[in-house]
């Protein structure tokens, strides 16, 4: 019983992962009918921010120590960060701790900027082209975009730590009854599950309760209509675009002290993501959410050894097993809307 | 006037002459002259270097190309020498390789076996490479040394662990410097009994590659011949980034050690999981949970950030080694030296090892008055040398293993810099690492006949 709710908090926590980025990627399919290759580049991007606001904060200054030797037997370079200087080392040290959570403030804007660059720069040219010169150009955009990522910061993962007091990990066992220890959850992951319902939430809510959602959804259900009406509906889209690269952005931040970034990270994402928006059905917001959350829990379940025993392998393929199944059973998807993606 | 007269069957059949011999790899139309593969007629031989320039092993790749160049530059007598003045043997004058000066050509593998072929493919057909080396993975070496045997030049290998390069994948053409899965184990299990005791149970993360499956191997034996048991041996996809999930079930499996058999990327993230799990912190039987990583590398220690501090694990040679071990390991002084002066940070093990792989190669062909691999070869098998940073080493003839001895690390608790993120715990003799050249683990091969290409 322990490790079937272990699994399915990790499922949960893989889910939330899955379901950030096939959120943005089936927002920018259901608005600008474009396939986004390059949308795993801006989970990346966003976790390159977290990166950069690390650096950022412990930018430093050298001081020459004689008393100590560097390794070719120089006296060495004592390094000291400016905002441990400029704030004192508690106040100073605490700002650095944080910074992967200070990073959100600088992405957000970044992954607008980088969204809205992408989307007027390039890919509006591509929107009546076929749907394999999209996928064509997204994916060498992506490749681009990662290769330039690496001139900077190398091919090596970079840790970036999550702040002190998030480092442990939260007895579940305990609260629900078990002996100590039985389940346990690191309290990171917690805090990107939760990080990752409230972005959702906040999408949706932005989408269903606003004039500008509403617009949105109206164009994205019938986008000649709504130009007739005087409605300018490609600014909206461009708009969406942005806050979809906001979305992946902000998933990629919050991912950095899970997993070491390096500028590979956005291709591991991006096959399974896709795999998620065509189960969840093509340009349906609530498909991939559920989508992202069923095959994360399914592919954590898969890895159990009990499951491996009976089945050897099924880690490696539950993920494009599922997506065949229901692609049969329901071509269009779980939530998928007829007429997508079926001209 | 003379008339032609032009056939059908005359057009076809000089056709196909023509064609087979375009068709005909230059090494073999090269060899067809001189006795041997690429044999160099001015006065530059050419050497290729395949490392992983792209790809999740490019920094590593970059650490090897900088200590290839610092090896061409001593041989053709620039820089400082390096290990050249510390190498016991004298056959090398700083004038190139037998007065030839040496030049160099680089390839990208990729870390896929084909991509590696290709690049070493086309280095030697289209560039003249004589000798190839290089590379960050056991599948990329056990690729191309089969390409250089069939190719017919040497062969020396860069950072290659697996026990299958020198067993059951050994060429007579090729040559490893590195230490391999079976020897990290032999270091590794005595510390581990020392530190940990010798009533454990271990559970192991597998790379489901050849590299991770003879490290498993490799480990479970030694530690089992010492009292272990193993709980668990689970695989993980190459492409795993989040363990998580094979993580999860550790917790509770009754496993107090868990052996990451992992690299690279894998390491660090498998790593980076297990310790957000809490299992550095956890008890199980009594004990202390503990964390082994079989084969450490510098660049991983970075990856993996504070995750690292007090993990253990083995090395083929580190940076300090000379400074806190002695005169044993001379040669390791001079070539942080000059690493450190050209490019300023130490030297990578993965440099140390394609560093002394090239002057290797150039003193056996100094020592065996020719660039035929033949006669390379046999100046190579059953080497003796020391000076090179690793202490008194013996390239043996049966396998083309080179032994010597083995570093146990660990993590460091309060580095003092970015480049001391490791620390020695033991060096395990030479002695304590040799197997037997028929040893189990290393069977189903044989090195074959040296091929020059003729």
């Amino acid at each position: 019983m322990d490790a079937i709710l272990l699994q399915l908090l990790n499922g949960l926590d893989k889910g939330s992962a899955y379901a950030l980025i096939a959120l943005g990627l089936t927002l920018i399919f259901g608005t600008l009918g474009v396939v986004n290759f390059a949308h795993g580049a801006l989970f990346m991007i966003g976790a390159f921010c977290a990166v950069t606001m690390q650096r950022f904060l412990t930018l430093s200054y050298e001081t020459i120590d004689e008393t100590k030797k560097d390794f070719l037997g120089n006296p060495l370079k004592v390094s000291s960060t400016y905002v441990e200087s400029w704030f004192g080392p508690n106040i100073g040290s605490t700002i650095i701790d944080w910074a992967v959570p200070i990073a959100i403030v600088m992405a957000v804007p970044v992954m607008i900027a980088i969204g809205f660059v992408m989307e007027r720069g390039l890919i509006k040219h591509f929107y009546k082209r076929p749907h394999a010169d999209q996928i064509l150009v997204t994916f060498g955009l992506a490749i681009v975009l990662q290769e330039i990522i690496k001139y900077f910061y190398g091919a090596n993962p970079i840790p970036t730590p999550a702040p002190d007091m998030f480092r442990g990990s939260f007895d579940f066992g305990v609260l629900l009854g078990f002996d100590p220890n039985a389940i346990i959850y690191p309290y990171w992951r917690l805090v990107y599950f939760a990080f990752s319902a409230i972005i959702i939430g906040a999408v949706f809510a932005f989408l269903q309760f606003t004039t500008f959602g509403m617009v949105v959804r109206a164009g994205m259900a019938d986008r000649e209509t709504v130009g007739l009406l005087g409605i300018n509906i490609d600014k909206r889209f461009t708009i969406m675009f942005g806050i979809a690269a906001a979305v992946a952005g902000l998933a990629g931040v919050m991912y950095a002290p899970i997993n070491s970034p390096n500028y590979h990270m956005g291709m591991d994402f991006l096959v399974l993501s896709f795999v998620v928006v065509v189960v969840g059905g093509m340009g349906s917001l609530p498909g991939a959410v559920l989508a992202g959350f069923m095959l994360g829990i399914l592919e954590s379940f898969a890895s159990m050894n009990e499951v491996k025993d009976l089945l050897p392998g099924i880690d490696q393929i539950i993920i494009y097993v599922v997506a065949i199944i229901i692609l049969l059973t329901r071509p269009r998807g779980l939530m998928g809307r007829k007429g997508v993606m079926e001209e | 006037m003379s008339k032609m007269n032009l056939t059908r069957r005359g057009v076809l059949q000089t056709g196909a002459v023509a064609g087979a011999g375009l068709a005909l790899p230059t090494y073999l139309s090269a060899a067809a002259h001189s006795g041997f593969t690429n044999a160099p007629t001015g006065d530059t031989v050419t050497l290729g270097f395949n490392v992983p320039q792209t790809g999740p092993y490019a920094d590593e790749g970059a650490d090897e190309l900088r200590a290839f160049e610092l090896a061409v530059e001593h041989l053709n007598g620039g820089g400082d020498g390096g290990m050249l003045n510390t190498f016991s043997s004298k056959a090398l004058e700083g004038n190139g390789i037998m007065g030839k000066k040496v030049q160099y050509v680089t390839g990208d593998t990729q870390t896929k076996s084909d991509a590696a072929r290709a690049s070493a493919k086309s280095m030697i057909e289209k560039d003249g490479a004589i000798m190839i080396s290089g590379g960050s993975s056991s599948g990329v070496a056990v690729a191309v040394q089969g390409l250089c045997q069939e190719a017919g030049v040497i062969f020396m290998a860069g950072l290659t662990h697996s026990n299958d390069t020198t067993g059951k994948d050994k060429k007579a053409n090729g040559f490893r410097h590195f230490f391999n899965a079976y020897m990290s184990a032999a270091a590794l299990a005595p510390v581990l009994k020392n530190l940990y005791g010798d009533d454990r149970a271990a559970y192991h993360l597998t790379a489901d590659y050849t590299w991770g499956w003879t490290q498993q191997e490799s480990i479970q034996a030694a530690t089992e011949a010492m009292g272990w048991s193993t709980i668990n041996d689970v695989r993980t996809p190459l492409a795993a980034t989040d363990f998580s999930s094979y993580i999860a079930p550790v917790l509770n499996s009754g496993a107090d050690v868990l052996v990451l058999n992992h690299y690279g990327g894998n390491m660090v993230n498998s790593l980076t999981n297990a310790v957000q799990f809490g299992l550095r912190d956890k008890q199980v039987n009594g004990k202390n949970f503990e964390i082994v990583v079989p084969l450490y590398s510098e660049l991983m220690a970075k990856g993996a950030g504070q995750n690292i501090k007090g993990i253990v694990g083995s090395q083929n040679w580190d940076w300090k080694l000379e400074n806190q071990m002695g005169d044993r390991y001379a040669g390791t002084n001079a070539f942080v030296q000059s690493f450190g002066t050209k490019y300023g940070f130490p030297p990578s093990q993965a440099a140390q090892t394609c560093y002394a792989q090239t002057l290797l190669y150039a003193d056996a062909v100094a020592r065996a008055g020719s660039f035929n691999p033949c006669a390379v070869g046999e100046a190579l098998a059953g080497f003796e040398f020391d000076g090179l940073g690793n202490g008194p080493t013996l390239y043996r003839a049966d396998d083309h293993q080179c032994f010597k001895d083995v570093l146990v690390v660990r993590g460091a608790e309060d580095p003092s810099d970015e480049f001391n993120l490791v620390e020695i715990v033991e060096v395990t003799p030479a002695e304590q690492v040799t197997y037997d050249p028929e040893h189990p683990m290393f069977a189903g091969g044989a090195l074959g006949e040296c091929n020059p290409g003729a």
